[in-house]
């Protein structure tokens, strides 16, 4: 434990936040890699992921590519591509990591507009059909504000590892708080190590913790998530107080 | 792939090790997600606060959990015990939503009557409600064993872990094949555990092949993104 306690006392000191490689000037380097990455992976998936919601084609593909995601280990990824990177020239800067971390975080962003959009109640797009909406205004006004808290729940499963990833870049490229982590393993100071791990850690919690509240922020008045399509009546009890907290970044509960 | 032929012996050690460090914590996390599922169903309160803490844990990348724990647990950061531990920790969080989702799916109804026929509280469990939940807790298990295996190469930086040491070798080499070998061999073994789980599920629920239990809730769940990093 005394660890811990020297690695909390090396974070709150202000003055190891300073200067070219302190914890600030990383921190903006990892939420730079880290946004960047989520903004051109959104950019790509989003509109794909409402497109196959809304006209249904495309299903299959959305499964096999959150499928294959799963099963590549990111790490292995990373590396091939800053190898590949390097026979084409790129040296050892960051785009083979950004591309990485783009292709990752396709599949969640992909997975969470599409079913945003898949689990709107048939029902209520037909009547907005029958009002006479052409299909862009029922997507643009009721699939996707209605899709919103799923699709935010992709966001946030993606920048979730994006974040996480973007550590396991510090072994490839500079930059970021993953160099902390990477240098201390290299030269064998458990304690830079830790420094690293607890500032990674915290990163993750807090950005997570914004997006959930994002999430709820989100969620149409007057909508409870799931509600008219849940046809299993539970053994528990009606009131289900973390319904929001468990499916957040899974469409688990959808069903 | 001369050099595959050439380092076999290494690749198929490298997968053994990766196999057992991998099944372990797949073993850990479904046996710790049951009676924890169970109670999370049975005391809303507690409900709230199991998933909470396990989804926080989740939250926490797997490299920084890998460095963390020695410090908690007073071991080297050396010991394989770091990580089966983390994989075990991030099993039963992901696995717990599924174990919750299918314990809740069991109608109310069939638990009364079954209670009726003259079941105890926990023959009720065993012989009706983890077999109805089958289905649910299969589909889950499936994505924690690909998300635990693919996980587990993060490991090769801390020194320890499997094939994910063919990528910090070949990155340092450096030597793409043996990267891609590392790659093929680890989506290789991921589906190897897949196709374990998916037969034991036919012959453990012959009944769920006829009559899956809802085809949508079943393909919202095969999109499921899970851990990778």
């Amino acid at each position: 434990m005394n660890f811990i306690l020297d690695a909390v006392a090396y974070i709150l000191d202000p003055a190891n936040w300073q200067g070219a490689n302190g914890i600030a000037a990383r921190l903006n380097q990892h939420l730079a890699i880290t946004f960047l990455s989520v903004i051109l992976a959104a950019a790509i998936a989003v509109p794909l992921g409402l497109l196959i919601g809304h006209t249904g084609r495309g299903r299959a593909a959305v499964i096999g590519i959150t499928g294959a995601a799963r099963a590549l280990p990111t790490f292995g990824v990373m590396t091939l591509f800053v190898l590949i990177g390097l026979q084409f020239g790129a040296g050892l800067s960051l785009t083979p990591v950004i591309v990485v971390l783009v292709v990752l975080a396709i599949p969640p962003l992909l997975a969470g507009a599409y079913s945003g959009v898949e689990a709107v109640d048939r029902q209520t797009v037909d009547a907005a059909r029958a009002q006479g909406m052409t299909e862009w205004q029922i997507l643009s006004r009721v699939e996707v504000p209605l899709a919103l808290p799923l699709l935010v729940g992709g966001l946030r499963s993606a920048t979730l590892q994006v974040v996480a990833t973007a550590t396991i870049a510090a072994y490839v490229a500079q930059g970021g708080l993953g160099r902390y982590l990477i240098e201390g393993l290299r030269s064998q100071d458990y304690l830079r190590a830790l420094i690293g791990a607890l500032l990674i850690a915290a990163l993750a919690l807090l950005l997570d913790g914004l997006l959930a509240a994002l999430q709820r922020l989100v969620a149409p008045r007057g909508v409870s998530r799931g509600g008219s399509r849940t046809k299993s009546s539970t053994g528990t009890p009606a009131k289900r107080p973390s319904r929001t907290l468990e499916a957040t970044r899974t469409p688990l509960t959808e069903g | 792939m001369t050099w595959l032929w050439n380092n076999l012996d290494l690749v198929l050690g490298l997968t053994a090790e990766h196999a057992r460090l991998s099944a372990l914590p797949i073993l850990v996390g479904f046996a710790a997600s049951l009676p924890l599922g169970w109670v999370a169903v049975r005391v809303p309160w507690l409900r709230g606060i199991l998933l909470t803490v396990f989804n926080l844990i989740y939250t926490i990348p797997a490299l920084a959990l890998f460095v963390v724990l020695p410090g908690i647990l007073g071991t080297k950061i050396l010991d394989e015990l770091n990580v089966v531990v983390a994989l075990s920790l991030y099993a039963t969080a992901m696995m717990l939503r599924g174990t919750v989702d299918g314990f809740a799916s069991v109608s109310g109804d069939v638990l009364q009557s079954a209670t009726a026929q003259g079941y105890s509280g926990t023959s009720r469990f065993w012989k009706v409600q983890l077999p109805l939940a089958g289905p649910v807790l299969l589909a889950n298990l499936r994505v924690v064993s690909v998300s635990t295996v693919s996980l587990l190469s993060v490991a090769a930086l801390i020194g320890s872990g499997g094939l994910g040491r063919l990528f910090t070798e070949g990155y340092n080499r450096p030597f793409i094949d043996e990267i891609v070998i590392g790659i093929v061999f680890t989506v290789l073994l991921a589906l190897l555990f897949d196709a374990i789980l998916v037969i034991l599920g036919r012959l453990l629920m012959p009944w769920s092949r006829r009559r899956p239990a809802s085809p949508r809730a079943s393909f919202l769940r095969s999109i499921l993104p899970g851990r990778v990093a």
